[in-house]
């Protein structure tokens, strides 16, 4: 079972009665399995502030809840969350947070274990699947004990991990439902409410600190070789584990708070401690200010990207064994092989939309959605990229301080879910603040980047229900945005057209996508719009001028060819079509000024 | 002195669309119900854009880490020349090699900017001599009528190297993982894979 998986199965096991999420690699299959595995209802929020309050809602109802997103999405709900832990809960509220070391696919690397301090909350770490499971069950438990939301730390080796997990029956807890307006001092935090909660943070840290001391089961000391004392947590106990077995290990279950009498009696058992962990010295920061001498840390292990067993030998043996480390041996220098970064799908709609901005040379406010991909050349068509929704107000506040030297020269792109995540605000602000410019909304029908996942603007639930559908249109237009424009991606010279204009109106528009979906998007048959199924090289009409090649579709390969024997114009090569690969969205044939793309045959 | 004893890591790469992902779920499959532990880790955040794809699995009586350590890869199986390749110094000196021959060009080569490396199985076999193997996966998956099991009949090659494993748990595998009527193709798939080694 995926780690994923587990806590979406411990969360049903432990009753859970109410999901709210917002997708976001590693932590998007929470949702979808907890969906699946039935009698609970699952949402997927537009964002991840939203997916908090409403599941803090239920929470307060009596129901168990659980909310769910990547390091990134609890920033979007950090509003919320820093004051819930002063409210307290009803029902157990656990909040998974899903770290991305490596950045495998995030735009920042945070360390999402600074929110627990900072928001005096406790925070569970799972290793793997099966304490993936068992910890968000104890969460709940955690959370209604101690009145408090509970952190529970993911990171994509354990989210996308798959290893046994044993299975149990699903235990609805009794919870008397219903609000209860008696509980009004502890729910409303104005002023006069809020210090007295204050207090019982305080005091509720201590005493969650107490039971990380004896009662909670995870906080596990094992008491090996006692010349060095590992103290680690999740994913990096198991890589030290398997490097130096050896040894003795405090493992923390319970990030924060931690342990003092545990720490005490550990310290106590081993000669020198090693604190091994992924990213900030957190641990290592606050044993230190507890007046422990730690031995080795982040003095030796980096702070920068993910660990793995290789780094910690590596940085670790001189020190621990005595000898220098030595590596394996390295027979090819794959530095220097050729990168397979992804790209944007054959037919996807996006790419005629960056051909055409590329072509006008204008600066593009990006945002977060497979349309990064469109940063890399020869696309080379985005040019800022911060977080969901920066984009709209980056590209009204360029045009604010450029004036309208720069009419014309500054756009921003958001794809539909991203602009219901939150590019709506920015959006209003331009058209109030009197900006210029102008966005530009990607519909493809889905959140497409993290693996389709349904939106407001999809018209279908999580379940796959029917559902109201945001018609973006009359949003905008309520916003004040007086020009709007709908255009067909796959027409290059009527796309190129209406950008053209609205780029140069001194007044904020929206030009819109339309019959542009997802070419993964089964249910909207993607593909059935193209006339021809695809589109092949008519060898002896291509002039090898390259020109096709700045789209970047996948289908289209340069093959070096010398034909100078034919006694025509020289050419280096020509292009090829690989019939399996292309779909036949005909950008190419736009953009081939010889008539060299023709229809293919049956394939 | 190492008390997880014997673990066995299988280091297996291609190209997204593939379906190494479902591979891999194939060999966590069979060795669960073989009585295995077992850890497998993927990265596959890209996979369906063409992006490579990496996954570390891991079985024995008790498995750690998720991630294989850097050069401890007693397998590498390998569903693309260039990603083969890519890993060759993950694999121990005495380790088995399993590429499937076939070739999917990244961007920089499509765009004619950089060249796919040439002589990818003749450098492998310079260092690991007969313990190289090398399929035709789409070759055979085309004969037996659908390019996309090429997949499953590398699997089928590689149940060779565990004799301890009967074909039936494969099978076995291959019908707990896919739709019915997917069946025939793969386990077709499977047997043809397992008689080309």
């Amino acid at each position: 079972m995926q780690g994923n998986e587990a806590i979406a199965r411990g969360a049903w096991e432990a009753g859970v009665s109410f999901g709210s999420a917002y997708p976001g690699t590693p932590s998007s299959e929470i949702m979808a399995e907890l969906t699946k595995l039935g009698d609970i209802y699952t949402e997927w929020s537009p964002n991840e502030k939203v997916a908090v309050e409403v599941a803090h809602g239920a929470s307060l109802a009596g129901a168990r809840a659980i909310a769910c997103m990547k390091h990134v999405g609890l920033n979007v709900a950090s509003d919320p969350f820093m004051t819930i832990s002063y409210t307290g809960v009803k029902g157990g509220f656990v909040i998974v947070v899903a770290d991305d070391p490596g950045q495998h696919s995030s735009q920042n690397e945070q360390d999402s274990r600074n929110w627990t301090r900072f928001a005096k909350v406790p925070m569970l770490e799972p290793s793997d699947p099966w304490e993936c499971k068992e910890f968000t069950k104890l969460a709940f438990e955690i959370s209604e004990r101690f009145d408090t939301p509970v952190l529970m730390r993911s990171e994509t080796r354990v989210s996308h991990c798959d290893s046994p997990v044993d299975i149990g029956e699903r235990v609805v807890p009794n919870i008397e439902m219903g609000l209860d307006k008696n509980d009004t001092p502890k729910l409303v935090m104005v002023p006069m409410y809020a210090r007295e909660r204050r207090k019982l943070v305080e005091k509720r840290t201590d005493m969650l600190s107490e039971y990380g001391d004896g009662e909670f089961p995870f906080n596990l000391m094992e008491i090996n070789d006692s010349s060095i004392g590992f103290i680690t947590s999740g994913v990096s106990y198991l890589y030290t584990k398997e490097v130096f077995p050896e040894y003795s290990f405090l493992k923390l279950g319970m990030v924060w708070p931690l342990p003092k009498m545990l720490l005490s009696r550990f310290f106590s058992s081993v000669k020198k401690v090693v604190v091994v962990e992924e990213l900030d010295p957190f641990l290592e920061t606050e044993i230190k200010a507890m007046g422990y001498k730690i031995w080795h840390g982040k003095d030796l292990i980096p702070n920068i990207g993910e660990l793995t067993p290789e780094i910690i030998e590596r940085v670790l043996t001189k020190a621990i064994k005595k000898k220098a480390y030595r590596g394996p041996e390295v027979r090819f220098d794959t530095s220097q092989l050729p990168r397979r970064p992804p790209n944007l799908c054959a037919g996807c709609s996006h790419r005629p939309l960056f051909y055409i901005l590329k072509k006008l040379g204008v600066f593009v406010f990006g945002d977060i959605g497979c349309y990064a991909l469109a940063v890399a050349p020869p696309l080379s068509a985005m040019h800022a990229s911060t977080c969901m929704g920066a984009g709209v107000g980056g590209a009204y506040g360029a045009g604010k301080v450029l004036g309208k030297a720069a009419l014309g020269r500054v756009c921003s792109v958001i794809g539909d879910s991203t602009f219901l995540h939150s590019g709506i605000t920015p959006l209003m602000n331009a058209v109030y603040n009197g900006g210029y410019s102008t966005t530009i909304i990607l519909d493809n029908g889905i959140t497409a980047m993290t693996g389709q996942q349904e939106h407001p603007g999809t018209g279908y639930t999580i379940r796959g229900e029917r559902a109201e559908t945001v018609d973006y249109e009359k949003l905008v237009s309520s916003l004040g945005v007086k020009h709007i424009r709908k255009v067909n991606p796959y027409n290059l010279e009527e796309t190129e057209k209406v950008v053209k204009e609205e780029l140069m109106r001194d007044a904020p528009s929206v030009i819109i996508t339309v019959n542009s979906p997802c070419m993964l998007l089964r249910r909207a048959s993607p593909k059935d719009k193209f006339i021809h199924p695809f589109y092949t090289v008519d060898l002896e009409v291509c002039r090898g001028c390259r020109a096709c090649l700045d789209i970047n579709c996948p289908a289209i390969a340069w093959r070096p060819i010398d034909d100078t024997e034919k006694g025509r114009e020289k050419r280096k090569g020509t292009v090829f079509i690989n019939p399996d690969q292309c779909v036949g969205c005909g950008i190419c044939t736009q953009v081939c000024r010889f008539n060299a793309i023709i229809p293919g045959d049956e394939k | 002195m190492k008390e997880n004893g014997k673990v066995t890591n299988i280091f297996l790469s291609g190209v997204g669309g593939q379906g190494t992902i479902l591979a891999s779920n194939i060999l966590a499959e069979v060795f669960l119900k073989a009585g295995y532990d077992v850890k497998k880790s993927e990265i596959h955040g890209m996979a369906q854009r063409g992006g490579d794809v990496t996954t570390h699995f891991r079985f024995g009586k008790k498995v750690y880490s998720p991630l294989i350590k850097y050069g401890d890869a007693d397998f590498l199986l390998s569903f693309e020349l260039l990603e083969a390749l890519r890993y060759i110094n993950w694999v121990k000196p005495d380790g088995k090699v399993v590429l499937n021959r076939q070739k999917i060009y990244p961007p920089s080569v499509n765009l004619g900017l950089a060249k796919y490396p040439e002589n990818v199985e003749e450098t492998f076999k310079k260092f690991f001599k007969d313990n190289v193997y090398v399929v035709d996966g789409q070759e055979i998956a085309r004969k037996i009528g659908n390019i996309q099991a090429a997949n499953v009949v590398l699997i089928g090659a590689f149940s060779n190297f565990f004799p301890k494993i009967k074909e039936s748990q494969w099978v076995d595998a291959i019908k707990t993982l896919m739709p019915q009527k997917l069946h025939d193709l793969n386990i077709k798939a499977f047997q043809e894979g397992r008689k080309a080694l």
